[in-house]
């Protein structure tokens, strides 16, 4: 019995197995390009379907849909470079994190990415002068809520939002990769030490420490919106460079049980795997969309969202948290 | 979604779904004579939707989503359906369209060359174009002309003419013929109606044409011409432009280009009239 | 400081389109289009040949586009403004 597909494992199948878009009516080929717009990978999608038979209409929106990566990959490098110039008197390492250190670095994983914010890892020692340089450099905070910086200061893994004053581009500066009050705590250290250096001194995490990091931020900080394109990254990084040494590094950093259920999710998503028990669940979260873009399965999202609040803080703090947010609204 | 319908409009297609049957009905029947997206694979989904599945029938209030989407965004009341609709479809061609330079501007031809006019919301640009399509021009658009970078020609989107306050009463002058939505009173923007392109518009919209002058009109003053200069030109054509950035290095040949192979004039105008008189002369002298 | 060296887009890097006292300037590697006036598209003539210090620039503008009126700390001041912009930087 085949069931049609009418969630988010359409644009899945079409990821890992391009060819199985062959035969894909109108209103397929409208349903798949519209999820993929809505889960932020229409860009990866053309990518991967490059070269196969479509039709024209289909043909010239993914044409669009890679010259936008395009555009987007410059302007991320763009702002990487800018702020390499910007804190280049700090003598720190300057670590790229995420859709920018894919480009930066050339990986499969960069290829059709659409990037968002600049996410750099800086030590914790050396966050007061990252912060001068960037704001002497025409950087400027984004909200200037008492409240929210203190906070953000003492629990966050990451300066509050920078946004620049004249390309109005963001940038986050993470001293770890998971907040402080979340109840694992990543080796940034370890991270640091390990990091690949760039041709222009700029440098990425090691691929282990990428997918790490990509783990850690889909199960262990998120509520899973995005999950599907963080899935694809992770199955890319694994494609490229194995997973040599990753259980490992993954046990250091405390982050066993995240890095194998992505394991076994993207084998289950995009290979021939099946998933068995509370992966099911995750399966069904990050394939709630449909053909019309509009995200589905709204109880299961609400009980992530729930979730992703409670990793984040113990619950006492939680309740602190939101109380305060919610007198202030 | 429980309702939809497809259209294209020039070269771009569209798929709008909707909560209500009201919004599609007018859709269907105001765009009937346009073509379907090509290969009946929309360039973009336009999405009207409840908040919340009671809204639907309790003051129904209509939520805009699509491939694009402003967070922000205040729903409408349904009677103003069609109008968020169009607001919707104007959106996913504000932050989406990468094959033209979008460029905020009414276009009308004249033997295969392209008239443009742009400026702010009320100098005129709409009601101008309608005035000199009634005149024997060909309407090409009132709110985007789409600039293709690769051989400068512009081509014609025709979308629902949008009418605004007084210029309702001069457009249903001009075209006592038309075919016109209904009247939305006190909207945000005022009063509006929407009005359907003529045939030779709808007929002729996948026929480009070469761009031989660029006007930037402004309505309420005393009859005046003057030459812009090429820099402020160009400025101005990039503030109108939602997607000239996106576009990168296209965007910029683009544009310079037609800065450097057309004239740009701006012309104050007491009237219609005087303006089409003014427009005239101008092409003549071309 | 006064050996500075300045650096710009090698050639290919910018596209340049004049249109009156101004210039307009796509910097690739940024997407970001520029409006210059004189002297930074000469200025960046000048660096796209190679780097150079600020009196380095001062001469070669002089000698090459006859632009003398201008004084050094007005060379200076315009310089920083292109590094702002991303257009240059410090070596």
């Amino acid at each position: 019995m085949v069931r049609a597909v009418s969630d988010a494992r359409l644009l899945a199948r079409a990821l890992a197995d391009p060819a199985s878009i062959v035969g894909l009516d109108a209103d397929g080929w409208t349903a798949l390009l519209t999820m993929a717009r809505a889960e932020q990978l229409i860009g990866t999608l053309a990518m991967r379907l490059d070269g196969l038979q479509m039709p024209d209409g289909v043909q010239a929106i993914l044409a669009d849909a890679r010259a936008a990566a395009e555009h987007g990959r410059r302007a991320a490098l763009w702002e990487a470079e800018m702020a390499r110039r910007a804190l280049s008197a700090v003598d720190c390492p300057v670590i790229l994190l995420k859709g920018t250190a894919f480009v930066a670095a050339g990986l499969s994983a960069g290829q059709g990415r659409s990037i968002g914010d600049l996410d750099i890892l800086v030590p914790r020692a050396s966050l007061d002068a990252v912060e001068a340089a960037l704001l002497a450099a025409g950087w400027e905070w984004v909200k200037p809520d008492p409240y929210d910086d203190v906070y953000y200061r003492r629990w966050m893994h990451e300066l509050p939002p920078l946004i620049h004053r004249e390309r109005d581009r963001m940038i986050d500066v993470h001293h770890t990769i998971l907040p402080l009050t979340a109840r694992i705590t990543p080796d940034a250290a370890a991270l640091i030490d390990g990091s690949f250096t760039l041709e222009n001194g700029l440098r990425t995490l090691s691929p282990n420490g990428m997918l790490i990091h990509a783990a850690a931020h889909l199960f262990a900080d998120g509520d899973l919106a995005g999950g599907l394109r963080n899935l694809w990254d992770i199955r890319c990084l694994i494609e490229e460079f194995g997973t040599d040494g990753l259980d490992m590094e993954a046990k250091r950093h405390g982050l066993s049980r995240e890095v194998s259920r992505s394991l076994r999710i993207i084998d289950a998503l995009f290979a021939e795997g099946t998933a068995r028990g509370t992966d099911r669940l995750y399966i069904r979260r990050i394939t709630a969309r449909d053909g019309w873009g509009r995200p589905t399965r709204p109880i299961t999202r609400l009980a992530f969202y729930v979730r992703s609040h409670w990793l984040r803080m113990p619950p006492a703090m939680l309740a602190r948290h939101l109380w305060t947010k919610w007198r202030k609204a | 979604m429980r309702h939809d319908f497809s259209v294209r409009i020039g070269p771009v297609g569209f798929r709008i779904g909707s909560d209500w049957r009201a919004p599609i009905a007018e859709l269907e029947s105001l765009y009937c004579d346009y073509p379907k997206p090509h290969d009946g694979v929309p360039d973009f989904t336009v999405r009207l939707f409840a908040r919340r599945p009671w809204r639907r029938i309790i003051r129904p209030s209509v939520e805009i989503g699509g491939d694009y989407m402003l967070p922000e965004a205040a729903p409408l009341p349904l009677r103003q359906g069609l109008l968020a609709a169009e607001m919707a479809m104007n959106l996913q061609m504000a932050l989406g369209a990468r094959r033209y330079l979008l460029l905020h501007a009414s276009a009308v031809e004249r033997d295969g060359r392209a008239l443009l006019m742009t400026g702010v919301s009320g100098a005129g640009k709409s009601t101008l174009a309608t005035l000199l399509a009634a005149k024997g021009w060909r309407f090409m658009g009132d709110e985007f002309a789409l600039l293709d970078p690769a051989t400068g020609l512009i081509h014609a989107f025709p979308r629902l003419i949008s009418l605004k306050n007084e210029a309702i009463a001069a457009a249903e002058l001009a075209w006592p013929d038309a075919r016109m939505g209904p009247l939305m009173p006190a909207t945000p923007k005022g009063d509006i109606r929407h009005m359907v392109p003529d045939t030779r518009a709808i007929a002729a919209m996948d026929v480009p044409a070469t761009p031989a002058l660029l006007v930037f009109p402004r309505y309420g003053f005393q009859a005046e011409t003057r030459s812009v200069p090429p820099a402020e030109a160009f400025v101005r054509m990039t503030q109108a432009s939602t997607n000239y950035v996106a576009i990168g290095e296209a965007g910029f040949r683009a544009l310079t280009g037609l800065i450097a192979a057309v004239p740009s004039v701006a012309i104050d105008y007491p009237d219609g009239a005087s303006a089409i008189e003014q427009v005239e002369a101008l092409w003549s002298a071309l | 400081m006064s050996g500075t060296i300045f650096r710009g887009p090698l050639d290919g890097g910018l596209l340049i389109a004049p249109l009156d006292e101004f210039t307009a300037v796509y910097h690739r590697a940024s997407g970001i289009t520029h409006l210059l006036t004189e002297p930074a598209p000469q200025i960046l003539a000048v660096l796209g040949e190679g780097a150079s210090s600020l009196d380095g620039l001062l001469e070669r503008l002089g000698r090459d586009y006859d632009l003398d009126d201008g004084t050094r700390e007005a060379l200076a001041a315009r310089l920083e403004e292109l590094v702002e912009a991303g257009l240059i930087e410090r070596a």
